[in-house]
């Protein structure tokens, strides 16, 4: 091995075993996510589920308005960008006339839970059968760090500058909690993207949506993946990831909501 | 062509929809449009198709921006409120230049307005109606007839320019019944291979595709920009479509699109018996509005009179059209409201003394 100026080079490369690699379905491209920020974590494991699963050839993805906005420059596979908080009726639109692919939607909170209410609700009511990804990090990171419906009591934001005041700014959203209880959902679990320890685990319950979808037993599919925003929590990613296990996991615990009955 | 039948033009519309082969029909109730929206719920299912009712127009036509990037057919109809609330989508739809057919069955405004007919949502539709530079190839039936042809056409152009088309009708329209016949019409030999941009997964390895109406360079969004305009020029020079009703020896031009040509046609006759030289124009594609044929005639008659069911909206077209070498009249009704034939007369009348006739 020998040190140049791009680190390290690999002299006999093709003596070694690729224990780890790029799955193809990213595209080999320079992210635009902050350092640190889980979106780019996230991307990676939907793209490695759907080259595991085999689905490529069959799935169109469907990217929100905030900072995933430029989704499928990074995510190369079929993708539709969708108004702002509309990407659940624009993947119903898909799944409706080619009820045989695989469709995702991939928003963040303010998309989702804010201006998106009425779409994510009403496409988990009428079960669309599809994979809803939701990126929870509690704030608007692309329009520089506004308030979201998720950020917790009393945390500051450029709209929340006193810190979040229930009172006056209303609570943190439980979405998933109220996505749970609706008969059109099939799956719906929270996951975190903050440690070795749940990436792996949120790549199992990604896996699981898309195999549900696969299977088509009925309903959607839903993963909240509780994620950071270094940048607009002021923080570095350390700090940042620390903050969720100290304060957002006690908010937004993780694991599963609803899981479809036994034997289906 | 088939038989004759009797059908509401709501209802004339969505059968022709599904004759022409639409895959998908999204839409929320409103009155007066519901009975499209039935129409779709009872009968698209088992011809072929899908019918959604949305949770709102919003939501509407999303579900139509996501559907037609596939490639089908796809559409979606409202009436005025709810066409409002469409044009963000809309907008969307004509930055990535994705095919749909939308139907306005207008109701008079502002506001919740009325559930009678009106035309008061011309601007909306011509000139845009959402964010951006983006024009709508926007047809105006004036008959059931016409609601049922100008779908089959409609699609033909949506497809054809990849371009939104919007259906202009009204209340009126949409609930009276007359005969229509419809047009031996095969979808297949009409269908254009969309395949070249649609997202239905990366088929045999090809290359992603994607659709986006985000392009954060300025240089790359003028560049879309001047793309569209370029295009709605091609549309003005191939598309524009109109109706002369006498206008050969007209002395006075009555200029109206839709329900309100209905009414003009009658004050032609009635103006006719009494000897005034009277034509109609009626511009049938309102974007591309028929300039050209309006200035054509402006040098041979000696007035124009402009009816619509408004506060006056496609009579600044039509300004704009001939100059002000010629007058200009204008009679509107509002809210609801349609201009009477002996209304129209008297306005003829008026403008014939006006320009010495």
């Amino acid at each position: 091995m020998e040190t140049t100026r791009e680190g390290i080079v690999c002299n006999n490369l093709d003596q070694m075993d690729v224990v780890f690699d790029r799955t193809e379905v990213l595209h080999d491209t320079p992210t635009s996510y902050c350092p640190g920020c889980s979106h780019s974590v996230v991307h990676r494991l939907i793209m490695e589920v759907i080259d595991e699963l085999g689905i490529l050839e069959n799935t169109i993805g469907v990217a929100p308005v905030g900072c995933s906005v430029f989704a499928y420059h990074f995510m190369n596979v079929d993708m539709q960008q969708a108004a702002h908080g509309r990407a659940t009726a624009v993947a119903t639109g898909i799944k409706r006339v080619l009820p045989d692919k695989i469709v995702f939607s991939y928003q963040g909170d303010g998309d989702l839970a804010a201006i998106g209410t009425a779409e994510t609700i009403h496409t988990i009511n009428r079960g669309e059968n599809i994979v809803m990804i939701f990126i929870n990090n509690g704030i608007y990171g692309m329009t520089g760090g506004q308030m979201a419906p998720t950020t917790l009591e009393g945390d500051v934001t450029s709209t929340t500058p006193h810190g979040r005041d229930v009172h006056i700014q209303g609570h943190a959203i439980k979405i998933t909690e109220m996505i749970a209880i609706m008969d059109g959902a099939y799956y719906v679990t929270r996951q975190a993207v903050n440690s070795a320890k749940t990436v792996r685990k949120c790549k199992k319950a990604i896996k699981q949506a898309f195999q549900y979808q696969i299977d088509g037993k009925g309903g959607t599919s839903y993963v909240e993946v509780v994620s950071n925003c270094p940048s607009g929590w002021k923080m570095t990613p350390i700090e940042a990831n620390k903050k969720i296990d100290e304060e957002v996991l006690g908010y937004y615990p993780l694991g599963d909501l609803k899981t479809p009955p036994k034997g289906a | 062509m088939g038989k004759k039948l009797l059908m509401k033009g709501n209802e004339a519309l969505a059968e022709a929809a599904i004759r022409a082969g639409v895959k998908g029909y999204f839409g929320y109730p409103i009155t007066p449009q519901s009975e499209l929206l039935e129409y779709m719920a009872t009968n698209l299912d088992s011809r072929g198709g899908v019918f959604v009712q949305a949770e709102s127009e919003v939501a509407a036509i999303n579900m139509v921006y996501g559907a037609s990037g596939t490639g089908v057919r796809v559409m979606t109809s409202t009436s005025s409120p709810g066409f409002s609330l469409m044009q963000e989508g809309i907008s969307y739809m004509a930055c990535a230049e994705l095919p749909c057919l939308l139907v306005n069955v207008v109701r008079g405004g502002p506001g919740l307005g009325t559930i009678q007919p009106s035309q008061g949502d011309y601007f909306q539709a011509v000139k845009g109606g959402g964010h951006g530079d983006y024009k709508l190839i926007v047809l105006a039936p004036n008959s059931v007839q016409e609601m049922a042809d100008f779908v089959y056409l409609g699609f033909d152009l949506t497809d054809k320019y990849r371009n939104p088309v919007l259906i202009l009708t009204d209340g009126a329209l949409g609930q009276m019944m007359e005969s229509v016949e419809f047009p031996e019409y095969n979808p297949e030999e009409h269908l254009v291979d969309h395949s070249s941009w649609t997202t239905v997964g990366r088929e045999n390895g090809r290359e992603q595709h994607y659709i986006t109406s985000l392009h954060l360079l300025s240089e790359k969004m003028e560049e879309i920009n001047i793309h569209l305009q370029d295009k709605y020029k091609t549309i003005q020079k191939n598309e524009t479509r109109f109706e002369s009703i006498m206008t050969e020896d007209a002395d006075i031009l009555i200029v109206a699109f839709g329900l309100s040509s209905r009414s003009s046609q009658k004050a032609l006759e009635l103006a006719r018996e009494q000897g005034l030289k009277v034509g109609i124009l009626r511009p049938i594609t309102l974007f591309p509005f028929p300039s050209d044929e309006l200035k054509r005639l402006a040098n041979s008659v000696k007035g124009i009179l402009v009816v619509e069911m408004n506060a006056g909206q496609m009579v600044e077209d039509v300004r704009l059209s001939v100059g002000s070498n010629i007058p200009v009249d204008f009679y509107g009704r509002m809210g609801g409201m349609i201009p009477q034939p002996d209304e129209i007369v008297q306005k003829i009348k008026d403008l014939s003394k006006q320009v010495k006739i």
